[in-house]
This record gives C-alpha cells, structure tokens and sequence, in this order.
C-alpha cells in the first residue's frame, strides 16, 4: 500500500474505527488482505492507539462525570525537561489527558472524575503535592459542544430534495 | 347558465416553443420518491456536504456589512479577478476579469447565455450525451436545433471523433459538452479532448464546455478545454461553485469566453437578471481565496465514495467502469434484463432506493442507472446491499 493510501485509511479510521475491513478495502481500492495487513502493522507500531466511541455521557445522567483542565507550571529538571514529571501525572487512572504546552504554564492536564470534590482533592493531594510541580490553576468543564471533531447535540440533517439533476 | 363571450373566445396563452419542450425526466421519480418515508437517496445531483463554513459565514459578514445593493452586471470586479486568477493557477488558462469573465446565476444560466448569445433559429448545436438534462431543451429554446453525439459504455462515455463527424452538417455551429461528466462520471484526458478541438477546428465549431465538475476529478488532472492548443478563441467554458465548493443553493456560477462573446452574453444577463445575487458573490470570493484546502478533503472523500460504490455495484452484478470524476455512478442494468426505467421504478418501490434512469440524459444513457455517491458511508452500505438483494432476486 502506498504511502498516501496508508494515510487515507488511517483517516478513515479516525473517523469510523468500526468500519469494516472489506468496505475500507473497496473505499482504498485495495484487497482486504493488504487492508488488514497494513491495520495490523499500524497497530503494532502503535500508530493506532485504540479504537474508541466518542460518547455524550450527558444524555446517561446516573454515569455524567466531572472534568477539570487544569494548568500546571512545573520546574524543569536537567536532561530531562518535562517529560519525567509528565511520566508520573499520566500514570494517575484520573488522568484522562496531557499536553505540554507553550506560553504562560507548562502542562495541561485533563482530570475526570465522578464529583467535583474528587477532583479537587485530586489536585490537592496528589498533583500540587509533586516536588516539581509550581502552581496549579483549576478550570472545571461545564458542557461539551465539541469533542474530537465531533459536534454533541447536532440536529444536521440532510436537506437536500430526494431527487434532482 | 350561458356561457361568457369571454371563454368562448379564449387564446391559446402558451407559447409554441414552452409547448414544444418537455418537463424533465427527473420530475417524475422526484415525485414518486418523495412520497416514500424511509427511501435511501442515490438520486441526488449535488454535495451530501454544506457549503464550508469560512464560505458562510463571509456571506454572513456580507450582509452585517450592508452589502445589500446590486453588484456590476457582470459581477464583483474582485469576484471576477479572483476568478480569472483561480483559472490560471488551477488550469493555466488566461483570462481577462474585465471582457472574458462574467458571473451567472449558476452554470445553468451561463448555459443559456452561451447558446443565446451564439446561436441562430435553425442552426445546430451537438451534443454529447448522455449529459445534463438543460443542454437540449435551451438549444430548443434557443429555437436551434440539439443534434444528440451518443457516447456509450464502448467508449466508456466519452466522444469520439467519428462519432462527432458524422453528425456534422453544414448547419453545425457549435458541440457542447461536459467532462466530467453528469451522469456519467466519464472524464476525458487531454489527447482525448484534442480529437474534439480537432474537429472543432476543423469544421470551424464554437465549443460550449461545462466544467463545473473540474475540481472533481479523482485520478487526473484536469483539462481546461480553452488550454487546448488554438481553442482558446473557440471556447465558451462555463462553470460555477455548485460542486466544487458545496454551494448549490447559492445559485453562483461562470464563464470565461473570448471577449465579444462574453460582452453578447452580458448584453442579456443585464437585462434579464441584472446581476448575479450580490451575498452569494460575496461567498464565493472566499470560496476562491481560502477555500482550496476544504475542496481538497472534499475530493478525497468522494473518491473513496466512488470506489467503494463502484466495487459494491459490480459485485452485485451491474457492470459499472470506473468513472473519473463528479459524484455519480453509471451502472449497466442488462443483468436483470429490465430497461432503466424499470429497474428505477422496481428498486424504488421494492427496496425504497432511488437512482435516476440513465434515459433521462440522453440516448446513450438507455439501459443505464444514474447512482450518485455523494451521501454518506452508512447510506451507501445500505443502499448497496439492498441493491444485491434486489438485483439477485431479478438475475435473468
Ligand atoms: C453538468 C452540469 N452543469 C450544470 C449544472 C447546474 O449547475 P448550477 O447549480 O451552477 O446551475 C449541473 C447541476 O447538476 C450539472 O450537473
């Protein structure tokens, strides 16, 4: 599979990663045993992660949860900048993201939990308390309107006439 | 109760030439499928996309703005440039914005202007088909005559020379084609195209080329028919932003044409519409200027559309070649031994799956299906399997 193609698929996948593999094969005009071959070598170089729903957790009100992003400013170690202090706050299961940012504070961490004191105490207890960590400024979620390139509560309809030239 | 002198005395109130054409094939089928609730539509001639939002919201900005007055009768002048400047980038071809450009209300009426503006009563216009279904009634319009140029599965739709010669009479003034093509999906290369431009020569023809699909053209690049050697001075090239850019319904469209032929066109678009509408030019000057990267995801899109649609066809047993470009489809029916309009029918009210009978856009398009894949993944897997069912349960 060309290089393109192989990019192709993967936004496919990005988008649908329930699509079948003999409908990619068509779509990529490709045999479904080249598709599933290259699916399989991107899993294994861990180019695909996994394959997740994109969920509005709002409409299950017993399972709605609490986010928070939080920016944390962190001292900056020898040799190894960001990335060791980075290994410790991914490895909490709270953690649902983490980015290293540029500007006004260093790592952008997304937590989510089931109550607001949860994660309150989270950051209290387990973030601020890391010896590299500086300050922590906490921003809590209210809606989603959009996750992931995904619109929540989108009414777009199809408008066009059934039929035309 | 006695009758009034009034009705006795009636005229007839339409004119011979309105009577003399006939509504469009497609009406039929519209009004057929849209009495039907949970009917998957392959019938349908434009974008599954909304037109992209940087398009809207400049509009948008438009009228915020108060840009609410008429516009040059042949469109923006910063409409017009852009135009010209997006021909020669994405099609080498030069243009004048101030003679050679002028802005429509859709290709479609830069297509009746092409023909007013050129053709005589009893001249003769060629036209490639199966094609658009506006092409022959505006020539009739035009009170000329439409001399049909079949192009069929054994030239994968494209026109031949031979074919186009033996239509030619001494009355023959102009060919009108469409490459890519609706509904057809048929493109023709550059070499291809040149045999035409060779007889267009040749026989002294204008050349009436509506490239509105161009941007969608999957594994080619496209030819302008103006950037064929010495047609630049015979081509009427006309175009809009219906497909490329997802903007039908703003009724926005070209063309690019020598300037005497232009200036003949506007002669009658100022007095027949006076400008094209002035928020939609807006749209499309940003449409043109930042517009090119959405086209681009739009393309690849469709492309892996048309491929899955056209292996999922030919595995059901309708024999379809794989169309280069626009968004449709053109599958052969013969494997159920039914005539295109048949099969539309029966699939419609058997499987709740609307496609357009080729022999609404010509002769050669008899025996054929129009399927357009510009509807979503999940419409499209439906759609196909249902047409397996229905084709296995019909196999002659
Ligand atoms: C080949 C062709 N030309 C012209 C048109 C009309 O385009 P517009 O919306 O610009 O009038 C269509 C629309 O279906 C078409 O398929």
């Amino acid at each position: 599979m060309t290089k393109d193609k192989e990019v192709e698929l993967i936004r496919i996948l990005e988008h649908n990663g329930r699509i079948e593999s003999d409908v990619l094969a068509k779509m990529l005009d490709e045999s479904e045993e080249d598709v599933k071959k290259t699916i399989q070598k991107l899993e294994d170089d861990h180019v695909i992660l996994s394959y997740a729903a994109v969920v509005d957790w709002s409409k299950i009100q017993s399972e709605e949860s609490i986010a928070a992003m939080i920016d944390v400013k962190v001292t900056p170690q020898r040799d190894v900048g960001f990335d060791e202090v980075a290994a410790r706050i991914q490895r909490f299961p709270e953690v649902s993201a983490l980015y290293l940012m540029s500007g006004t504070y260093d790592l952008s961490v997304v937590v989510e939990g089931q109550t607001m004191a949860g994660v309150a105490s989270f950051v209290s207890n387990k973030l601020s308390t890391l010896e590299t960590v500086l300050s922590t400024t906490t921003h809590f979620r209210m809606k989603k309107y959009k996750h992931d390139g995904v619109v929540f509560n989108q009414d777009e309809k199809d408008r066009r006439m059934v039929v035309s030239p | 109760m006695s009758q009034s002198p009034l009705q006795v005395s009636r005229k007839k109130r339409l004119s011979r030439t309105a009577s003399s054409i006939e509504p469009s094939g497609i009406r039929r089928f519209f009004d057929l499928a849209s009495t039907m609730d949970d009917c998957i539509s392959l019938g349908v001639g434009e974008p599954d996309f909304v037109t992209p939002w940087n398009v809207r919201e400049a509009c948008m900005t438009s009228l915020e703005q108060g840009y609410t007055s008429y516009t040059a009768n042949a469109g923006m002048i910063e409409l017009r440039s852009a135009i010209a400047r997006y021909m020669l980038d994405r099609f080498q071809v030069t243009y004048d914005p101030d003679q050679e450009v002028l802005v429509t209300v859709g290709a479609s009426e830069a297509i009746d202007l092409a023909v007013r503006a050129t053709i005589d009563p009893g001249d003769e216009v060629l036209i490639a088909t199966p094609s658009f279904v506006s092409y022959q009634p505006l020539v009739t319009l035009a009170g000329a005559e439409p001399i049909p140029v079949v192009t069929d599965a054994d030239t994968k739709f494209k026109i031949t020379k031979e074919r186009l010669e033996a239509a030619i009479t001494d009355r023959s003034r102009a060919i009108m084609l469409s490459f890519p093509n609706n509904p057809t999906g048929a493109v023709m290369n550059q070499e291809e195209l040149q045999a035409v431009a060779d007889v267009a020569e040749a026989y002294d023809l204008l050349v009436f080329s509506d490239e509105i699909y161009a941007e969608l053209n999957y594994d080619a690049t496209h030819t302008a028919f103006s950037a064929l050697e010495k047609m630049h001075d015979r081509t009427v090239l006309i175009s809009g932003f219906s497909k490329a850019f997802a903007m039908t319904g703003w009724r926005l469209g070209f063309v690019c044409a020598p300037a005497d032929i232009t200036q003949a066109m506007l002669k009658i678009h100022q007095y027949s519409l006076m400008c094209a509408p002035t928020q939609a030019q807006h749209g499309a000057l940003e449409a043109l200027q930042n517009g090119q990267d959405t086209v681009t995801k739009m393309v690849s899109s469709y492309r892996a559309r048309r491929n899955y649609t056209v292996h999922a066809l030919n595995e059901a047993g309708l024999t379809c070649h794989l169309p280069g470009g626009s968004f449709y489809a053109f599958p052969s029916v013969e494997a159920t031994g039914m005539d295109d309009e048949t099969f539309a029918e029966k699939l419609l009210i058997e499987e709740k799956v609307a496609v357009v009978p080729g022999s609404v856009f010509g002769e050669g398009g008899v025996g054929h299906v129009r399927c357009s894949y510009a509807t979503s993944m999940d419409a499209l897997q439906t759609a196909m399997g249902r047409l397996d069912t229905f084709v296995n349960r019909h196999k002659k």
